[in-house]
């Protein structure tokens, strides 16, 4: 159920006078003046085409954005949609927007998102990032369709990358949800996706809330929630993801709310994943993935050096998470100049699984533990990039489908390590 | 004289006998007490193993580096050297209580002393347990932004921010024990002055390039060029 105490007097009033919803759109901003009147208008545009019929609003859920975000979300006017493209809603299409919180906090957007699905008996909840630039109106029948039609509860998008795009993603969340759960979701920590009023009410009462981790990685909990709790999970393919501005201290963030929050539900739902052994495909609409050959410049020498310099300064860490072995063969790779550096799979999902371990033991604090795989994916990114230098879209796959094998293959040892690891 | 030595001798073995009459049903008391206290102290010995066992008392002296520092001193671990502290300072207790029913002018006055110098006991370890955790956690968390944030020397930085808090926990524990209260704030002073003032100079005048370099990351956070050095994770 929704909790009626998270949303505010204001935004409790819109609510009401916007009445039952079939399709509620959520957008969790902060500061994102530059890009959310183009993608307001995106969708917007896909619910006059695909949707005319159906009653939908858009909920701006802002984080105390300075640039005045939340004003442009609601001055994109449907008015310029209609005159566009000559199509004309059947229903009133509100738009609401209302700040959730002084400081952004991706936990709370997502729980506010979804309590006023919950409150509107809203038939499917999506969820777009105000940074999808490359967003297009069929996105949103793309998402739904699956939801109002061939009643999924969830729905994942697939995208068109960058062949060095969504690093993390393939080295570590994708294989790794795909080995602990069995299921090959390509996008577990998704910033645009769909799912049934059903499931966002049942999620609403989860336990994910009352906990640091599950909140700051809400999406990947909602993913791990659906798979787990036996819900009707299906992929679209969307198109080409748009790329956020970066920094290159966003990364210890990223991990924090993506693999510490996937490692935290491997505590919550271990009677679940551990009597698991291999994989299965799930459904999948559209391309299975798309990859463009685009040049990223990375300064290697310098993924190499924070490695060296990160498996040197931190061995007393290393020392209360990993293995002696996991830890002498990364000091052997530590040494390699960058021409030769490689950072063989076996060992990447050997290091990871030992990580997932002593973060389920609290061996040292959880935070310092997340932290303290920032360099190690760091070399593992080095040596995908690599490895998969002049690669074409399908080898790339090849090479990411052989790192989600070593992870299955390894899984036994996750069981072992987990239960035995002092 | 053979009367008087006679005389002398009865009384003396009066006495002793008196004193032994008046002593030997308290040295009966004493090791009574005793006794119990050794089966009460060894009870609380298991008692507070098991809660340290159950509380995981070990890992968090593991958090706090003090497991390492007893490996290296060949000590037992931590949850059996605070047991086994709790069942030394339960008999004495015991033993001394016991000696109290002596009414031996003089000891009565230590027994109270010793009464009254327990809870600073225990303070002064509660105070050294925490301030080897503090220690140990915020080096850590230092090392660990530091080697993220690609800076130079955090093992460095990183040992003296242990050294600084496990010196101001030593000082704080010698305060609270009595023990040299003005030696030990003075030392701390100097310790704590040189360390900051090595650190100044280090910084400022060693490590110019260091400072410079920081200070252009901190100012010239979103430069494109960083930016474009990392990989896209998500």
């Amino acid at each position: 159920m929704a909790d009626e105490t998270l949303l505010s007097d204001d935004f409790l009033r819109q609510l009401m006078n916007v009445g039952e919803v079939d399709i509620l759109v959520g957008l969790s901003t902060y500061n994102n003046a530059n890009t959310i009147q183009p993608v307001i208008r995106a969708i917007q545009s896909g619910i006059l085409k695909y949707f005319a019929r159906e009653r939908a609003v858009i909920i701006n859920a802002d984080g105390g954005s300075q640039d005045a975000t939340p004003e442009l979300a609601i001055a994109a006017s449907i008015d310029d949609i209609w005159n566009a493209s000559k199509v004309y809603a059947l229903r009133t299409l509100h738009s609401i927007s209302t700040r959730y919180a002084p400081t952004p906090d991706s936990g709370t957007a997502l729980r506010t998102i979804l309590s006023a699905a919950d409150l509107l008996r809203a038939k499917v909840c999506v969820v777009i990032s105000p940074d999808a630039t490359s967003i297009e109106p069929d996105w949103l029948q793309r998402l739904v369709r699956p939801i109002t039609v061939d009643k999924f509860d969830m729905v994942s998008p697939l995208y068109r990358r960058q062949k060095f795009e969504g690093v993390l993603m393939r080295n570590v969340l994708y294989p790794m949800t795909r080995a602990v759960y069995g299921y090959g979701i390509r996008e577990p920590y998704a910033s645009e996706f769909a799912i049934s009023g059903r499931l966002a009410t049942d999620f609403l009462s989860s336990e994910i809330w009352n906990d640091d981790w599950g909140k700051s990685g809400a999406e990947i909990c909602l993913t791990v929630a659906a798979i787990t709790g036996n819900y009707r999970v299906c992929q679209t393919f969307l198109g080409t993801k748009g790329q956020p501005e970066r920094n290159a201290n966003d990364l210890v963030a990223v991990i924090r709310r993506t693999v510490g929050s996937l490692f935290a539900s491997m505590d919550r739902h271990f009677a679940v994943w551990s009597v698991i052994s291999g994989s299965q495909p799930i459904a999948t609409i559209g391309a299975e993935s798309e990859v463009t050959p685009e040049v990223v410049r990375v300064n290697r020498k310098r993924l190499r050096d924070m490695f060296s310099s990160g498996v040197a300064e931190l061995k007393p860490v290393f020392e209360s998470i990993l293995s002696e072995t996991t830890l002498a063969e990364l000091r052997i790779i530590a040494t390699l100049e960058t021409a030769h550096f490689k950072f063989p799979a076996e060992l990447w999902a050997k290091t990871v699984f030992e990580f997932a371990s002593s973060y389920h033991k609290a061996v040292i604090n959880r935070d310092h533990i997340i932290q303290a795989l920032v360099p190690l994916y760091r070399g593992r990114a080095l040596s995908f990039m690599l490895e998969n230098r002049d690669a074409s879209g399908d080898e790339i796959e090849r090479s990411v489908e052989i790192l989600c094998g070593e992870f299955e293959r390894q899984k036994p040892y996750l069981l072992e390590t987990w239960a035995d690891r002092k | 004289m053979r009367e008087l030595i006679i005389a002398e001798l009865t009384q003396a073995l009066q006495e002793l006998a008196r004193g032994f009459a008046y002593y030997s049903p308290r040295l009966v008391v004493l090791l009574i007490i005793a006794l119990v206290g050794w089966v009460i102290a060894s009870l609380l010995k298991m008692l507070v193993r098991s809660i340290l066992r159950v509380t995981k008392f070990s890992k968090l002296s593991q958090n706090a580096g003090a497991t390492q520092l007893l490996n290296q001193a060949a000590l037992p671990s931590s949850t059996e050297l605070f047991s086994r502290f709790i069942f030394w300072v339960a008999w004495i207790g015991f033993v001394l209580l016991g000696v109290s029913v002596l009414k031996i002018a003089g000891l009565q006055e230590y027994t109270e002393r010793f009464f009254l110098f327990l809870p600073r006991l225990f303070v002064a370890l509660v105070i050294l347990f925490f301030g080897l955790l503090a220690a140990s956690f915020f080096s850590r968390a230092i090392l660990l932004a530091a080697v993220n944030a690609n800076l130079r020397s955090s093992r460095l930085l990183s040992m003296s921010i242990r050294v600084i808090i496990s010196v101001f926990a030593l000082s704080m524990v010698c305060e609270v024990l009595g023990v040299a209260e003005q030696t030990m704030r003075t030392a701390f002073g100097i310790v704590f002055g040189a360390i900051m003032l090595g650190l100044a100079i280090a910084f400022g005048i060693g490590g110019q390039n260091l400072a410079r370099q920081f200070l252009e990351k901190r100012l010239a956070a979103g430069r494109k060029d960083e930016k474009d050095e990392e990989l896209s994770p998500l």
